[in-house]
């Protein structure tokens, strides 16, 4: 069983990315990237709960009616988020201000409800587990991935300590300030997909439309 | 009367729900291939954040917030912790209500509109607008306003996308970048579009 538990761990990171091949949760995504020490958070707080919603939907899998499962799996998912959202306050409140409705947005980010739904309705707590807290994780890797090159170029440091000193406070970098502007997050991720379909060809997805050559006769 | 107005400006043209904050953007991606799909699912969309918007407002207003049990002899009750449950829940039971309302008095409207609403229960959009609701304090007017249009915002540009991507087909993508690549640089190129509407007040 080690072996599977490795593969539904890692699985999801590359070949299975719910960002870049499942398009699930690409809301928050977008929007917290601006910083790596918020995509860090959000990291966080989605794989805690991707990981913990599936267990306990697994756990409860078989007395779900499923006529109304997905309002148990929301209550469930709800409820988790609550949690996050109470401890970031306590805790963090800097940040929790900086994400504002986008902890609160985690409940309806689909990986967490897709998750649950395709995986943690037919197997065992643990598996479901694993499964979440890897598919949390797929989607940290294109979030630290994305906010890593907005805020190292945009702003020219990582995690708030500078690297690159801008021309503002004297130094030779001159900040691409449209890297921290939404738009700057689309171009990203679709570079990054370009990139990740490059590397495993297996991944393109078919054209709607093929241009054919018409031999002359 | 005049900053209802500008509120609606804004949430349709300067905070895009789909474009400035990234709001709905999986179904923004997944249902945008066909216009009429996407006009569709833009209609019921909107049609549920006017209704949810302020049906969350009137629950934040008279049993969530602080002090809002008073009527009930609770004055020291503070709810607001229950919050995302709450809307979702209003969310979900909206959603059902208005399949069953439809499907019953509108069979048309039904057919037509039925296969998206359950979609809608999940969209980032509709519980979005109520955070942003709860967050800016929106009276009862502002957040019917709010929602209205937010959602009104949120059609216009899946409508929108969805004409670029039925040009987009017929164009030599590389391989890599064809189908979701390509669509998210090209939402990101209207992300940019629509930042030229930013400071714009009424």
């Amino acid at each position: 069983m080690a072996q599977t538990y490795r593969t539904m761990l890692v699985d999801p990171m590359v070949d299975n990315n719910p960002i870049t091949l499942q398009v699930l949760g690409i809301c928050s995504a977008l929007a917290v990237t601006s910083s790596l020490q918020v995509a860090m958070v959000m990291t966080i707080a989605v794989t805690l709960v991707t990981g913990f919603s599936s267990m306990f939907i697994s756990v409860l899998r078989s007395q779900i009616p499923s006529s109304i499962r997905i309002i148990v799996q929301m209550i469930i998912i709800a409820s988790l988020v609550i949690v996050v959202d109470q401890v970031l306050k306590a805790y963090a409140y800097e940040i929790s201000k900086t994400l504002s409705v986008f902890v609160g947005l985690i409940i309806t980010n689909c990986i967490v409800m897709g998750r649950a739904e395709a995986f943690a309705m037919k197997n065992p707590p643990f598996a479901s587990f694993v499964d979440g807290v890897g598919n949390g994780l797929g989607y940290g890797l294109i979030l630290m991935l994305v906010g890593f090159i907005r805020e190292f170029l945009g702003s020219g440091s990582v995690f708030g300590i500078t690297v690159l000193q801008t021309v503002n406070n004297g130094g030779w970098y001159v900040p691409n300030g449209l890297l921290l502007l939404p738009p700057s997050a689309f171009f990203i991720i679709g570079l990054i997909i370009w990139a990740f379909r490059s590397w495993k060809p297996e991944q393109v997805e078919d054209r709607e439309y093929r241009i054919q050559t018409v031999e002359a006769h | 009367m005049e900053d209802l107005l500008s509120l609606a400006v804004k949430a349709i043209f300067v905070e895009n729900m789909a474009l400035a904050f990234f709001l709905g953007m999986c179904t923004f991606l997944a249902v945008s291939k066909k216009i009429s799909t996407a006009i569709g699912l833009g209609i019921s969309v909107t049609l549920v954040q006017a209704i949810t918007v302020p049906a969350n407002n009137l629950i934040l207003t008279y049993l969530l917030a602080p002090g809002a049990l008073a009527w009930a002899g609770f004055p020291d009750v503070d709810l607001t912790f229950l919050g995302l449950i709450s809307y979702i829940g209003v969310i979900a039971a909206m959603v059902q209500i208005l399949e069953m309302i439809l499907d019953k008095y509108f069979p048309p409207l039904y057919n037509a509109l039925g296969v998206f609403l359950p979609l809608i229960t999940v969209n980032c959009a509709i519980l979005g607008g109520s955070l942003f609701m709860v967050e800016r304090d929106y009276d009862l007017a502002q957040s019917a306003v709010y929602g209205l249009s937010s959602g009104f915002g949120w059609a216009l540009a899946i409508t929108a996308m969805a004409g670029v991507r039925e040009k987009l087909k017929y164009s030599d993508i590389p391989d890599g970048l064809q189908g979701l690549g390509i669509t998210f640089i090209s939402a990101g190129l209207m992300a940019m579009a629509f930042m030229s509407f930013s400071g714009v007040n009424l």
